[in-house]
């Protein structure tokens, strides 16, 4: 479609760029499309950060004797420690096991490439809760397998409560989110920086070390943050393992209906996150100089005799992130179906379900716009405020965020209050983070050159935008529709609170019969949520897998190319 | 080759657009059915297979059609107190007094007819009367069938710090009736016996669960022998899985492991369907509404004359400690107790 056109494009730009004498501006807009843009952007983060300003007040509500009291308590600062060492130990877990996947699956020759490619994405299908509920029911002290294992002489296996077995269930969980944003880096590296290293007498580990790792670095760090943050947030499995990180905490304290105490504690996740989001920013800043955008296609490294070894290693790793949980969800099934229960109204749970996630997908994909592209062109002090402010709904517990909007929706929009329109918003302020991600990237490989030249050619923004910007980032666009998609899926207290009254999803559905302890009843609703939720991710590496490295046609190839012969001409 | 990847591609992404779009579409028509124009909205803290159908026959029986809003019952009372004046909540159910007389003292309830508390014995219903108990919740023992006799247990709960208990009970410090009932603890028997007691309760070695069900799982299971829990979660499980080998041995004789808490209801003062309302909890109330507790989720009914659930003794002879449920109140005195004791 692009093939005739893209000759004639690529000379005009050479054109332009030349007769423009004063430097490039990265963002070819007017001054009042670029102030629209802020202002829409800021309209977004002020969104964003909304959970955040509830949760002063709320804190303040107390007074400074509940804030002393909290800050004052030796156990605060346990929890914090053990939050931090939980974030930091499933970050490493998870980058130790999705990077060498993403390089074993996009580099060698690894048996099923492609299958494997897709199989080790399905994790990210599962919620948490059910991921862990499963782990305990299976390798609980008395657990499935001691059953298995009782012949054996085997009376209880040692405890997988508290840090490791939380650890282990959220590594195998999201470990996705590394492997992902590793795989797509790896297609788009320019090979040459390896083969010059190579032939400047670096060994194979030695380009790995100085070469590959340190181009890798911005997108460790992306998938470790997207990893990270989730860490902070979850619920579901440090309260089924019974670890006692900050949500946990935090939960508690609803539980007893002290709300100040809660959001101070809530606070304090928001400054343990703001660290973590930080420490990714340094790193990525760090790093740009690093990152390359290949055009050739890459030797594939032939494993020789750990070709099949390896393949089973990955397998192994989807067994643990997927098979196992799906496994004992299927045994709750058949307990079901022997109790004789029932599995009407499936229909309706599927169409909610994709309805409310169809809409929050939509809304957060085009209010992630101005933010990705501000981030993406322009990195200015407003920027460096703005992208940081638009995770804090990402890394705050789902609690604490449908609370602040409970609490502002119910006073200043009761017209709005529990329609789908207030549980969108909360979908965005909870996933802004998934979909501006993606498309920052997509944009920041559509080369500036590109919108010059249509500007050029007398388009105004708006046309340019359309006919440029939104076409080359389409890749951006459909990965962040994908994971947003999937994780309003999974999501519960938010639908819980915001949601109609009387509007059931197959997320509500399974929560709803677990907490009545009918697991027979939640086997159906989860299997279809986990089976709903895993076309997106499947989507997700597919679409990186059919998207070619080889023959140049892939929108960042193209712009990136001519990117660098733009630089060449300066 | 450049030209199959692409059209792919092209394919693939054009699918996915057509599906984007293709929601968009279908959705407004959908959206319609969120209504506000249901003659009662339930807050329920209770889950839909628990009150569910008891509600549904309300519907049936009154004419009067109800929205149901599920939730857990104190994140729906932190939801009641945030929406302030504005909640759309008329009336709300929920599984704990601890809930009821929170959002009771900020003054959100509306009075309730005489007539209506006066069905339910004083000791299950709010003293200002802005709320009234439903159903009746003992705090008992389930134990493991296969490794031990009923009779084998101690004669109250103080005794299981004994060492021969060691590592054998589980217990579930975050749960709501759990710490109602070491707030009972702190009433009956006062603060120090029972920091002494919790403190030797986790020197024992006793294993901590995250709720009542997982307690129960455990029980079943052998991962422990004995723990601390409600009474109405074992009956459902041995639906499912019918020789499971656990049972419930209820405490008396004024043991704080007799404790009997409430599942009620409240009707906002902000209702503008008090009628409806009323209505409502008088359904509940009513020897359909008792008899529906009593046997489909094996709680103790509270209004006067109705029959008391197959299989479990009768709330007169359980002889549970006397303790006005408006005490239970000070649950952050609880917390902090458990947080200074290291339980929680």
């Amino acid at each position: 479609m692009y093939a005739p056109r893209r000759q004639s494009t690529r000379q005009t730009t050479r054109q332009t760029t030349r007769r423009l004498s004063r430097p490039l501006s990265r963002w070819p807009g007017r001054a009042p499309a670029r102030g629209l843009l802020t202002a829409a952007a800021v309209a977004v983060a002020a969104l964003a950060v909304l959970p955040a300003v509830y949760l002063v007040i709320r804190a303040a509500e107390g007074g400074q004797a509940t804030a002393w009291d909290v800050l004052g308590h030796a156990r605060t600062y346990e929890v914090l420690l053990n939050t931090a060492g939980l974030t930091a130990a499933v970050t490493v877990g998870a980058i130790a096991v999705g990077a060498p996947l993403a390089w074993l699956t996009v580099r060698t020759d690894v048996p099923a490439r492609g299958l494997l490619t897709v199989l080790l994405a399905l994790p990210l299908a599962l919620p948490s809760y059910v991921a862990a509920y499963a782990y305990v029911s299976l390798l609980g002290p008395r657990g499935l397998v001691q059953g298995w294992l009782e012949p054996l002489g085997v009376d209880r296996l040692p405890s997988i409560y508290g840090f490791w077995g939380a650890w282990a269930v959220l590594t195998v969980i999201s470990y996705p989110y590394v492997f992902l944003t590793v795989r797509a880096a790896l297609r788009r590296m320019d090979p040459s920086a390896e083969e010059a290293s190579r032939t400047l007498g670096q060994s194979a580990a030695g380009t790995f070390r100085r070469v590959l790792v340190p181009a890798l670095r911005p997108a460790l760090a992306a998938g470790g943050l997207l990893v990270a943050l989730y860490t902070l947030s979850d619920f579901g499995a440090v309260s089924m393992l019974r670890f006692d990180a900050f949500t946990r905490v935090i939960y508690v304290r609803y539980g007893l209906i002290d709300r100040s105490a809660a959001a101070v504690l809530a606070l304090l996740l928001v400054v343990l996150a703001v660290a973590v989001l930080i420490a990714e920013m340094r790193t990525r800043r760090a790093a740009a100089a690093h990152t390359h955008a290949g055009a050739r296609y890459v030797r594939t490294v032939p494993l020789g005799r750990w070709r099949w070894p390896a393949c089973a290693g990955a397998v192994a790793v989807f067994v643990l992130g997927a098979v196992l949980p799906v496994a004992v969800m299927v045994l709750w099934l058949v307990r079901g179906i022997r109790a004789g229960y029932a599995f009407g109204g499936l229909g309706e749970l599927v169409l909610n379900s994709m309805q409310a996630a169809g809409w929050g997908t939509a809304v957060a994909v085009v209010a992630a716009w101005p933010v990705a592209i501000l981030t993406a062109r322009h990195t200015t002090a407003l920027t460096r405020v703005l992208e940081p402010a638009t995770w804090i709904g990402y890394a705050l517990p789902g609690v604490v965020v449908a609370l602040g909007l409970v609490s502002f929706g119910a006073r200043h929009a009761p017209a709005l209050y529990q329609t789908m329109a207030t549980l969108v918003v909360a979908y965005v302020v909870m996933f802004l983070p998934l979909a501006v991600g993606p498309i920052a990237t997509s944009v920041r490989q559509v080369n500036p050159a590109w919108e010059h030249a249509s500007r050029t050619l007398g388009h105004g923004p708006r046309e340019t935008f359309r006919r440029v910007v939104l076409p080359l980032s389409r890749p951006g666009v459909t990965t962040a529709a994908a994971l947003v998609f999937l994780t309003v899926m999974k999501e519960l207290p938010a639908t819980l609170m915001l949601a109609p009254t009387g509007f059931s999803t197959l997320a509500t559905q399974v929560w709803s019969a677990t907490t009545d302890n009918f697991y027979g009843r939640a086997a159906a609703p989860a299997l279809t949520l986990v089976l709903l939720a895993s076309l997106p991710a499947a989507a997700l590496a597919l679409r990186d897998e059919i998207r070619p490295g080889r023959s140049g046609t892939a929108a960042g190839d193209r712009a990136t190319g001519l990117r660098r012969s733009v630089r060449g001409t300066r | 080759m450049r030209a199959r990847g692409a059209t792919r591609r092209t394919a693939i992404t054009g699918l996915t657009m057509r599906g984007l779009v293709g929601t968009l579409v279908l959705l407004p028509a959908v959206t319609a059915c969120g209504s506000d124009d249901a003659d009662l909205t339930v807050y329920s803290g209770r889950g839909e297979s628990l009150v569910g159908p008891i509600i549904e026959q309300f519907e049936e029986e009154s004419g009067l059609s109800v929205d149901v809003r599920y939730g857990n019952t104190a994140e729906m009372a932190a939801q009641i107190l945030d929406e302030g004046s504005n909640t759309p909540a008329d009336v709300f159910l929920a599984q704990d007094a601890g809930a009821l007389g929170e959002v009771s003292s900020t003054g959100a309830f509306a009075p309730l007819p005489a007539d209506l508390l006066d069905q339910v014995d004083p000791a299950y219903r709010s003293a200002d009367g802005d709320w009234v108990g439903l159903s009746g919740r003992s705090r008992v023992v389930v134990y493991n069938t296969d490794r031990l006799t009923e009779d084998e247990l101690p004669e109250t709960v103080a005794e299981f710090t004994d060492p021969g208990w060691e590592g054998r009970i589980g217990w579930a410090p975050s749960n709501a009736s759990f710490q109602a009932f070491v707030t009972a603890m702190r009433v009956l028997e006062g603060e120090d016996a029972t920091r002494a007691w919790l403190e030797a309760m986790r020197d024992n070695g006793t294993q901590v669960y995250e709720n009542n069900i997982a307690i129960v799982d455990a029980v079943a299971n052998g991962e422990v022998d004995a723990g601390l829990v409600n009474h109405y979660y074992l009956y459902p499980k041995l639906e499912e899985q019918p020789d499971l080998p656990a049972a419930n041995k209820f405490y008396g004789g004024g043991d704080v492991g007799a404790l009997v808490n409430v599942a009620g209801a409240g009707i906002l003062a902000e209702s503008d369907a008090t009628d409806a309302a009323t209505r409502f909890v008088e359904f509940l109330l009513s020897d359909t509404g008792q008899t529906y507790f009593a046997t489909e989720t094996s709680e103790f009914p509270l209004a006067d004359g109705v029959a008391q659930p197959e299989g479990m003794p009768e709330l007169a002879s359980l002889t549970p400690p006397s303790i006005d449920l408006a005490q239970l109140e000070d649950l952050s005195g609880t917390l902090d107790l458990l947080q200074e004791t290291g339980v929680l």
